[in-house]
């Protein structure tokens, strides 16, 4: 690779001697190629980052490496000393490649004992060994320095303790390489940085392990090396010392995102959104917050501050219990969100997969479920109309799509988050209400849905932005309020503050 | 104690249901609180468990089986015929024929369901149409009462007369009870063949990606409950002391009502053994119940909807569940 000289520091001690390496590496899919010619590699015990947009192959290599595809003649897999044409999933298990997908593949009514000792089922049939179970979790969680129930269903878990039942189950195999997939998307911060601990204790103790993640401050933070993959070919490997967020992005997309604030005072606008005191017991307190015509306005905060429950109050899906809020001057009291939307709110959910988006319906149904008397003719639904209407909002935000009919779920992360958006915008809104809109969006869209939320605050719209990650809300809110335990604890101009001193106080 | 109240709370509910019931029933009625009656109940309800056992296995393993109680009268008939061809037989071959006939018809669903993706409920709903139309056009509608002697006869195993004056007696159907129910509690809790069938009902995705052979799965499931069918169908003749085309017939509601009243999931991963037995008993004790206090057999049907209603609702959820937007809470930490 030739950048084996620019990294040693952390592992003088180890040998720069790979443990997995493979060359050439082709794939096609119906005529796709979804990898072309790519190399990579692993050394022993090292935290590799694989980075790439969605479709940029990651997937599909790690399904190459793990025996799930098998790839075009020519390809040359070496591990731990043996060369091998294509991988099975029996040869890497019990070679040592172990996989903790992103959707964890666990068995949620199953007990915890048998989620991780899962290989002691499988092979002949026999009577199962309960004890045997229980001892070998009992000793992969307190590897991992953990305990748990393991006698429990793993559903009475959270998804981070799942998160970690999957991850001692990859250690029960005597791994030598664990790969991770998007292992942090649906953890917390605290349960984040825990993890983290983790992958460092796996590697301190020879196990390498293969990071994905979206999050770059993340791989920046935990892995030595990062390889760059963009459609299905390799950029490069990098070592993530002198490694910025901007340059893996760049990277990644081939293109070049300037970063500036967008903020703009709109004192002089009419105020949409009045809330004042709204507190629901447990969830947010004491919440006053205004948001004017044509205004962003952004809350930030960990995952469980309230932001998505008061969210959900303005939205009429969660009634407050004190204080109150106005629309336009009038007063709202929404028993449903029906009402909410008659009244001009839409809330873009912050699962788009589950709650968001109907998958498997068509593109138009999906972005016109929310303003369906708008395409009655005589009390039907008019196909012309919808037709009109899916091309008018289709081309406004600029989405990319074969046909209406098309099922959405044949559309990218950020096409889908644009499709969701419309579907909103078409109910007429005064107040959008955006939450964690760049949720497995790839770098390169998240520009382009911040450009659209921009159109709409030019356009009028008022629009709340809710997200996790501190520069989102920064570079594109007008104010920035920082929420945590249910209250807005700080309210800060992107003008007169550094991104810096928020994110300190966010991440404190 | 207070984890497995948390993990079994189907069972302990439903026996809660169950007690409630009875201490009504015992004072509302002057026969249904004696031994006798208890060992009645158990004899009556035999072949539902052994059917139910058996579903419990397809609905574990994230299938759904309509036609297996057709596929019992189907067995029946054929099971009779062919002791009659071999010259009247035994209860060896009797067994061995039924449990065979009823695998064969199992498998067919299941060859079905893997080998051409139909989905189960679709491709049950088939044979079951299909078994009970060829049944009905071989055999005209037309009942068989002459079946051998060992067949029809009543085989009491245990008999005593009791203080209060009833007589409490176990017959062979209870005795192939047990023995399908002990079978079905250790294929699956302590085979590994089991578990594999828990993990592809939870998790199909994440079980194929462990190796597991999701042809096979299918196999041993429909299969499974193919023989509990065959042996149902059997014992269900010899209590019955004929074999009657459509006997059977609409049974296959009852007891799937009874086992996902047991805790059991449509859509997999989830049931018990012990539930799916107390939910039949469920069933069968209001049933008798009722009988004794002398209401309209028109007015069961309802009730025992009733009840179906009410006991899911207070076992099979947690109170959010119950709420609209459930969902969300899940997602939820």
């Amino acid at each position: 690779m030739g950048h084996g000289s620019m990294h040693q520091s952390a592992s003088a001690a180890r040998t720069d001697q790979p443990l997995l390496s493979l060359r050439n590496i082709n794939m096609t899919f119906g005529g796709v190629k979804a990898l072309k010619n790519v190399t990579f590699e692993v050394r022993p015990g090292e935290v590799h980052c694989l980075a790439g947009e969605n479709g940029s192959g990651k997937s599909t290599l790690i399904k190459v490496i793990t025996g799930v595809y098998r790839p075009a003649e020519g390809a040359i897999i070496e591990y731990d000393g043996d060369v091998y044409p294509h991988m099975s999933p029996v040869t890497a298990q019990e070679r040592g490649i172990q996989v903790i997908w992103q959707d964890l593949a666990l068995f949620p009514e199953m007990s915890v004992a048998e989620n991780i000792a899962f290989h002691e089922v499988l092979g002949r049939p026999r009577l199962v060994d309960y004890s045997r179970m229980r001892q070998i979790a009992i000793e992969a969680l307190s590897r991992l320095g953990i305990t748990l129930d393991v006698d429990l269903p793993l559903k009475e878990y959270a998804i981070a303790q799942r998160q970690i039942v999957a991850i001692a189950r990859a250690l029960v195999g005597e791994a030598k390489v664990v790969f991770m997939d998007e292992p942090t998307a649906s953890l917390t911060q605290s349960e984040t940085d825990y993890l983290l601990e983790i992958v460092r204790g796996l590697s301190a103790s020879g196990v390498a392990v293969v990071f994905v993640s979206h999050r770059l401050a993340e791989v920046l933070e935990i892995s030595s090396r990062i390889t760059v993959l963009r459609d299905g070919a390799l950029v490069g490997v990098y070592p993530a010392d002198g490694m910025t967020q901007s340059k893996i992005t760049e990277l990644m997309t081939g293109k070049t995102f300037d970063q500036h604030v967008r903020a703009r005072a709109k004192d002089d606008q009419p105020v949409v959104l009045d809330v004042r005191g709204l507190g629901s017991p447990g969830q947010f307190e004491d919440v006053s917050l205004t948001v004017r015509r044509g205004e962003t306005v952004g809350i930030t905060g960990l995952l469980g501050a309230g932001r998505t429950e008061l969210a959900l109050a303005l939205f009429g899906m969660l009634k407050p219990t004190s204080g109150t809020f106005s629309i336009d001057g009038r007063e709202a009291r929404f028993a449903s969100n029906r009402d909410a939307i008659k009244a001009g709110v839409a809330y873009l959910s912050e699962d788009r997969l589950s709650l968001g988006l109907i998958q498997p319906q068509s593109i138009a149904d999906n972005l016109v479920i929310a303003s369906l008397h708008k395409i009655l003719s005589g009390g039907l639904l008019a196909d012309d109309r919808k037709r009109s209407l899916v091309a008018r909002w289709i081309a406004d935000l600029g989405v990319k799509i074969g046909h209406q009919a098309d099922a959405i779920s044949t559309l990218s992360g950020g096409n889908q988050q644009r499709v969701a958006i419309a579907k909103w915008l078409a109910t007429d809104p005064k107040l959008l209400i955006l939450d964690s809109p760049t949720v497995g969006v790839d770098v390169g869209a998240r520009a382009g849905i911040f450009d659209i939320v921009a159109k709409l605050a030019e356009s009028g719209l008022a629009i709340i932005l809710i997200s996790d990650e501190v520069p989102e809300v920064y570079f594109n809110a007008d104010r920035v309020l920082h929420m945590a335990q249910g209250r807005i604890v700080g309210i800060y101009d992107p003008h007169q503050t550094r991104l810096e001193e928020i994110e300190a106080a966010v991440y404190a | 104690m207070h984890s497995l109240i948390r993990t079994h709370a189907t069972e302990f509910s439903l026996l809660g249901v169950i007690v409630v019931i009875s201490a009504v029933l015992s004072f509302a009625t002057a026969n249904f609180l004696s031994l006798g009656n208890a060992f009645d109940l158990l004899n009556i309800s035999s072949v539902n468990i052994i059917f139910a056992v058996g579903l419990l296995v397809v609905l574990i393993a994230g299938g759904i089986d309509i036609s297996f109680a057709v596929a019992a009268s189907v067995v029946q008939y054929g099971t009779a015929i062919a002791l009659g061809w071999i010259g009247g037989g035994g209860w060896l071959s009797g067994f061995v024929i039924a449990a065979s006939l009823g695998v064969l018809l199992g498998c067919v669903n299941a060859l079905l369901i893997h080998r051409f993706r139909i989905i189960s409920i679709v491709a049950t709903i088939a044979t079951f149409n299909i078994y009970f139309g060829l049944l009905m056009f071989f055999t005209r509608g037309v009942s068989i009462y002459d079946l051998p002697d060992w067949l029809t006869d009543r085989v009491i195993l245990f008999e005593r007369e009791m203080p209060d004056g009833t007589w409490i007696e176990i017959t062979l159907p209870v005795l192939v009870m047990i023995i399908c129910v002990v079978a079905t509690w250790t294929l699956i809790t302590r085979t590994t063949i089991g578990r594999q069938l828990f993990a592809f009902g939870d998790n199909p995705e994440g079980a194929r990606r462990f190796g597991i052979n999701i042809g096979a799965m299918q196999f041993i499931a429909f299969g499974w409950l193919g023989l509990m069918a065959g042996i149902g169908g059997l014992v269900q003749a010899h209590y019955a002391q004929e074999v009657v085309p459509n006997a059977l017939y609409g049974r296959e509601l009852d007891v799937l009502a009874a086992v996902v009243l047991g805790g059991a999931r449509l859509g997999g991963g989830k049931g018990t053994v012990l539930g799916c037995v107390l939910g039949v008993l469920l069933i069968s004790i209001t049933q008798n119940g009722l009988n004794l206090m002398g209401v309209s057999p028109f007015a069961f049907k309802m009730i025992i909807g009733a009840i179906i209603l009410i006991a899911i609702t207070l076992s099979n959820t947690r109170l959010e569940r119950l709420l609209p937007f459930a969902g969300w809470k899940g997602t939820r930490r």
